[in-house]
């Protein structure tokens, strides 16, 4: 067990200099100087050679790729437009993206455990179709537009919610709907999966021959094993949440690390793009990496592997 | 055993293709799914004859009228016919996500079976490129990707692609070193077969099944892509038409012309919900497991 922690957690150095290398080239993909890119059109001579030495683009790459992950860790980069501190203008939105994410998060585990339990206690019925019709909806569902329709609802109709912005409890609810119900969609067809499968095996048939009332051995013996793969989904949705996020803080203007990247990549802010790329993308390596973890303390199986 | 060998020969006088085709014919979500994606095909291909008006045509006489027996999905802004627009719509999604999962597919069996024939340290340094690929959230690598290429068509079917091909990597790998070690592999070298011809006669076959079915629903995830990078602004350019960018426009008017967000989405639900139904009957189809019940 021990041995598997650590292997599973060296694995993270390598992917975390992968990535902020990846993240890092991006700057010198685009065709072209990036001082010239950077300064942006109409910019003069002088003006590209000072971005030059102020973002040390004159040095050699590997010393500029240490100063960038040197910057990462001091919260020394700056965004190229606003000037600030990249890091404190982060803080807040990434705050606002767990936020999204971990109430999204609720969403889809309750409505999806609920569902894919009622479609495996009564398959083949009614309830069952029309739950597996739903998962297969949500999963064809574009993040975005769901965003569109609940709001045409909610807020333009019915008038009970607010459109965008984020004051309140009552500000978060469409959002995390928009982001949590196409995920639900998924939690729920595994969880019928995973919970016909547990229905069908011996201990559960011997405990109903016991006599033990139907709902006691769905809900206490056959659900707690049943949700063991279940966990690692809701844990894999993480990097589901952190994609649509983008663009549900897009719909509702919700001030979050995904709305940040797409603004920047609109006033071609590459040090900003570059910073909240790696960011996402290492908090979805951390998450899945505890999902790994914590999937092999549930089951014992696992963790010669 | 004789039974199990008399059922062989009668699945040998079908074709694989009309086997698979007769078990999806049981399946009525593969069917719907089936009907779904040859409709968007043929839709696709002759969109523009189809459509009743000039989707790029304006005409602010006929600015934002609601849906009606001349404009069945309404008007837009600029007075374009909606119905027009998701019609042809239907061509830009096709083209860009149908070369997208080709390239995936190519260069995913590529990486694929060298990781798996040859193993060794060329193995795990392929696998550990793959986990680097595999650590972003899809649509952020292809925002990164569109943000450095621009906009374009050409620019979202490499920003496509590339989230895409890790996925055949892996299964393709799977199956490689599953089957490299069985005893026709091995009776196949003895001969003399050279790499090449072992690989791609005796190997890769087994692979087609899962790589099938993993593109038909990578078509999927593709067409909710090209519709989300259009609706952040990062899809095609203006005025062609896509779902994903008309969406965004519309979004404005989500009050006096609700008609303007309703259509183009349904028609990615659509669409996407085919690709989804026919790629779980396509497994249902294919899996092996059942292909003896």
């Amino acid at each position: 067990m021990k041995s598997f922690i650590i292997k599973r957690l060296l694995l993270l150095i390598p992917i975390f200099f992968g990535v902020s290398i990846i993240c890092f080239l991006l700057l010198y993909m685009i065709p072209g100087d990036p001082a010239k890119i950077i300064a942006g059109e109409g910019a003069t001579k002088e003006d590209i050679e000072s971005i030059r030495i102020t973002f040390g683009l004159d040095k050699p790459i590997y010393v500029q790729y240490f100063s960038f992950i040197k910057g990462i860790f001091t919260g020394e980069l700056r965004s190229i437009r606003s000037g600030e501190a990249i890091m404190k203008e982060i803080g807040p939105r990434y705050v606002g993206t767990i936020q999204l994410a971990l109430a999204s998060i609720i969403v889809s585990s309750t409505l999806g455990i609920l569902l894919g339990v009622l479609a495996a206690v009564y398959k083949n019925s009614w309830i069952d179709n029309l739950a597996m019709a739903f998962a297969l909806l949500g999963a064809s569902t574009p993040v975005f537009w769901l965003g569109l329709i609940l709001i045409l609802i909610f807020a333009v109709y019915l008038k009970v919610l607010p459109s965008g912005g984020r004051e309140g409890f009552k500000s978060i609810i469409l959002p995390a709907l928009t982001l949590g119900l196409p995920s639900s969609a998924i939690v729920a067809r595994l969880t019928r999966a995973s919970m016909l499968d547990t229905l069908s095996q011996d201990y559960v048939r011997t405990a109903y021959a016991y006599g033990i009332p139907k709902r006691k051995v769905i809900f206490t013996y056959a659900l707690k094993n049943a949700l063991i793969p279940v966990v690692t989904v809701i844990g894999l949705q993480f990097g589901f949440l952190l994609s649509g996020a983008v663009l549900t803080e897009s719909v509702f203007g919700w001030p979050g690390v995904g709305r940040y990247i797409v603004d920047a990549v609109f006033s071609r802010d590459y040090v900003v793009i570059e910073v909240g790329i790696l960011i996402t993308a290492m908090t979805f390596v951390l998450v899945n990496t505890a999902v790994d973890l914590l999937y092999a303390v549930l089951d014992p199986r696992l963790r010669k592997g | 055993m004789a039974s199990k060998e008399k059922k062989e020969k009668n699945l040998g006088r079908y074709s694989t293709f009309s086997v698979v085709l007769r078990r999806i014919r049981k399946n009525k979500g593969g069917v719907i799914g089936l009907f779904i994606v040859l409709f968007y095909i043929i839709v696709s291909i002759f969109g523009p004859m189809l459509s009743p008006y000039d989707p790029n045509e304006s005409n602010f006489d006929e600015s934002l009228i609601p849906p009606s027996k001349q404009h069945w999905f309404g008007t837009d802004l600029h007075g374009r016919d909606v119905l027009s627009r998701v019609i042809v719509g239907a061509r830009t999604s096709f083209t860009i996500s149908i070369s997208a999962v080709a390239i995936a597919v190519f260069i995913g069996i590529l990486l694929g079976s060298i990781s798996g024939y040859v193993g060794g340290w060329i193995d795990e340094l392929i696998m550990r490129f793959l986990d680097i690929f595999m650590a972003f959230p899809e649509i952020l690598l292809a925002i990164a990707i569109v943000a450095i290429l621009g906009p374009g068509k050409i620019n979202i079917v490499i920003a496509i692609a590339v989230f895409s091909f890790p996925s055949f990597a892996r299964i393709t790998r799977a199956t490689v070193m599953s089957v490299k070690n069985n005893e026709y592999v091995e009776a196949a070298k003895a001969i003399g077969e050279s790499s090449w011809s072992i690989l791609t006669r005796y190997i890769l076959p087994n692979a087609l099944s899962p790589v099938i079915v993993q593109a038909t629903l990578r078509m999927g995830t593709a067409i909710l892509t090209i519709s989300s990078l259009g609706f952040l602004g990062l899809g095609v350019k203006a005025p062609e038409a896509e779902w994903g960018t008309d969406l965004a426009l519309a979004r404005s008017y989500l009050e006096f012309a609700p008609w303007l967000s309703i259509f183009p989405g349904i028609a990615i639900v659509f669409v996407v919900l085919g690709f989804n139904f026919f790629g779980d009957a396509l497994n249902d189809a294919l899996n092996p497991r059942l292909k003896d019940r």
